[in-house]
């Protein structure tokens, strides 16, 4: 199948590692690249990459560029976009996808603004579909779907008339589809005209702390917000989790006010998640919260105001006071298993 | 010797404190109710710029609104706190822009400034949350750009250098670049400060023929309404040397085909009773479904 028209996806790496959010996107494009009859294409740029190249073919990937050089290890602006905008006039893609992490953030407005395309952030959602505008009709469209206006409104925006049509989407709404280790694609070097005078920037230190959070894995959850009040109150939220094998969560606001560090964070700025099992203690549920956790198979939901917004989207709801409750909970769980 | 800085500001409504009333039963945006404040990390961003110019003598703070005729409030504000010139580009032709049209006018209004060494953005707008237009301004500018920094660490002005640290998950990085710059700035490094009273006795009658209350998305009419002042600068679109194709509606790929609200739907909600019986139960039922154990 040619590449031309493709669904490409900017592969991020970070000190070798391939970013978690391109191989969703990769699983992603797959979907899409199905609906609109055409390949799965993708870029890594980096410093010995083609081994981690090879391990990302069996997402479905049909061709696979890559561009080794040894300044390309750390990402920087100048030379990545100049690289990437290269890349996109070549092979035209009609879709280009990037993570919506700091670096694809960084990154995919240039690239847009270099090529004067549109371009949507932090996506949650992509479907495929028609538009009409002006007379004019345009078939097999991307729907870029994001949350705007801090969460309160859904929007689909869509870039009808330039190619390729661009968007960042969020860390862990796409889900991985099973890789198939027969499925074959190919691996392209493509030749990138780099002087020194593309690196202006200079990274002097980079400083990266291992997360000891994993939300994003955790089959449990157990969720504290505002309305735990204390640290000590929050110890019974950890106690919870600990009894349950559960990861701990937090909203925004149990964060903002200390309660917990913000590499717990569950929402619209912090981590989005779809355990089998999610459980709100004294959490509200804004729409920021929502965000973040709506996609859990089951929800419970403890809080003392029957009348919170999180009891709409809950399974399970009890009203009452989470000091009252947890220990409960935590009795209940012990005696059964 | 002294640096040339560039701010680029934001109005925008008040998205952190929303209330029931802000959504309009038909799933829009009600504006009307939604008070106009100064984007925070923007602020932030203004800060980051007086600190320089408090450290290196003869330094200028230039700062850049596009909006409609109440976007005034920002730039004032701006000139409370140490700017010493605004400019608010505002023309009915950029109406409806998106992020690509808004930052080809923002580039149109930085050249008619000329002359700079760093350019100071919020890290994103409240409103939006894109943080592309800072990005895409310097692309424009074909300038090298630092994004999400927290702290400028030093700027070298013989040297020309400046080393910032950008924010990444899970930690940062300390970046060195040579100037010209852009940058955008997080909440995280800098205390945005307050207005300094002699300054707000000097400005606050600037242009008050054309401040309102309320955010409000009307446009001036370039020829009829424009009125220069002293203070506050206002450029149209041929003030600024703009080509009107790139600009508004028709310099904007990204169209909206749809908006919903987020209305919550009920799901099957079973409430469970506050006692050790009925919760043990529910403990029951999510272990034989396999839910928990």
């Amino acid at each position: 199948m040619s590449t031309k028209n493709s669904v490409m996806v900017f592969i991020q790496q970070d000190d070798g590692q391939i970013a978690e959010v391109s191989v969703e996107l990769l699983c992603k494009a797959k979907d899409l690249a199905s609906r609109v009859h055409a390949s799965v294409t993708g870029v890594l740029l980096g410093k010995d990459v083609r081994k981690s190249a090879e391990s990302l073919i069996p997402y479905g990937v049909d061709e696979l560029f890559i561009v080794e050089d040894d300044r390309l290890e750390n990402y920087t602006p100048m030379p990545y976009t100049k690289i990437m905008v290269d890349i996109i006039k070549k092979i035209q893609p009609q879709i280009a996808l990037y993570g919506a992490t700091t670096t694809g953030r960084d990154l995919a407005p240039r690239i847009t603004s270099n090529l004067k395309v549109g371009l949507t952030a932090d996506c949650t959602d992509l479907q495929i579909g028609d538009y009409s505008s002006k007379g004019a009709d345009y078939k097999n469209i991307l729907y870029q779907i994001r949350p705007a206006f801090g969460g309160n409104i859904i929007a689909t925006i869509v870039s009808p008339e330039k190619k390729p049509q661009m968007a960042t989407v969020r860390e862990g709404v796409m889900k991985l589809i099973e890789p198939d280790p027969s499925y074959k694609g190919k691996i392209t070097a493509f030749k990138a005209d780099l002087t020194d005078a593309d690196f202006p920037s200079v990274i002097i230190e980079r400083i990266k702390q291992e997360k000891t959070v994993n939300l994003k894995g955790a089959q449990v959850i157990v969720s504290g917000g505002i309305g735990v009040e204390t640290k000590e109150n929050f110890q019974l939220i950890i106690d919870l989790a600990h009894a349950l094998g559960a990861e701990v969560g937090a909203s925004r606001a149990a964060v903002d006010a200390g309660l917990i560090p913000k590499d717990h964070q569950v929402g619209q700025t912090g981590t989005t998640v779809r355990p089998k099992l999610y459980i709100a203690c004294g959490i509200s549920g804004s729409v920021q919260h929502r965000a973040g956790m709506d996609e859990s198979a089951r929800i419970i939901a403890i809080n003392t105001d029957p009348e919170a917004p999180i009891f709409k989207i809950a399974h399970y709801g009890i009203t009452g006071d989470l000091k009252d409750v947890i220990p409960k909970f935590i009795k209940a769980f012990k005696a059964k298993s | 010797m002294g640096l040339n800085l560039i701010v680029l500001v934001k109005q925008v409504p008040d998205t952190q404190n929303i209330t029931g009333e802000a959504m309009k039963e038909d799933g829009t945006v009600n504006r009307a109710v939604l008070p106009a404040i100064f984007n925070p990390e923007d602020l932030h961003a203004l800060e980051a710029a007086l600190t320089l110019k408090d450290t290196i003598p003869g330094t200028q703070v230039h700062v850049i609104t596009m909006g409609p005729p109440s976007a005034i409030q920002v730039l004032k504000e701006s000139l409370y706190r140490g700017a010493d010139s605004v400019a608010l580009v505002s023309d009915r032709k950029f109406a409806g822009a998106d992020t690509l049209a808004t930052s080809y006018a923002l580039k149109c209004a930085i050249e008619k400034i000329g002359n700079y060494d760093i350019i100071f953005c919020g890290r994103q707008a409240i409103d939006g949350d894109t943080a592309q237009v800072g990005p895409q301004t310097a692309e424009k500018l074909n300038l090298n750009q630092i994004t999400c920094v927290s702290n400028i660490e030093k700027v070298d002005t013989e040297k020309r250098l400046i080393l910032a640290r950008r924010s990444i998950e899970g930690g940062y990085e300390l970046v060195q670049a040579p100037l010209p710059v852009l940058l955008t700035i997080t909440d995280e490094g800098y205390s945005p400060r307050p207005p300094s009273v002699i300054k707000v006795m000097t400005f606050k009658n600037a242009s008050a023929e054309m401040s309102e209350e309320k955010y409000d998305e009307s446009y001036i009419d370039s020829k009829v309404e424009q009125k220069s002042n002293q203070a506050i600068n206002l450029w149209d679109i041929n003030a600024i040397n703009a080509d009107p194709e790139s600009c508004g509606l028709s310099g904007s790929p990204t169209k909206v085909k749809k908006i919903e609200s987020v209305i919550l739907v009920s799901a099957d909600i079973r409430m469970v009773e506050n006692s050790q019986d009925a919760i043990s139960g529910m403990v029951h039922e999510l272990i034989a479904d396999h839910t928990l154990g």
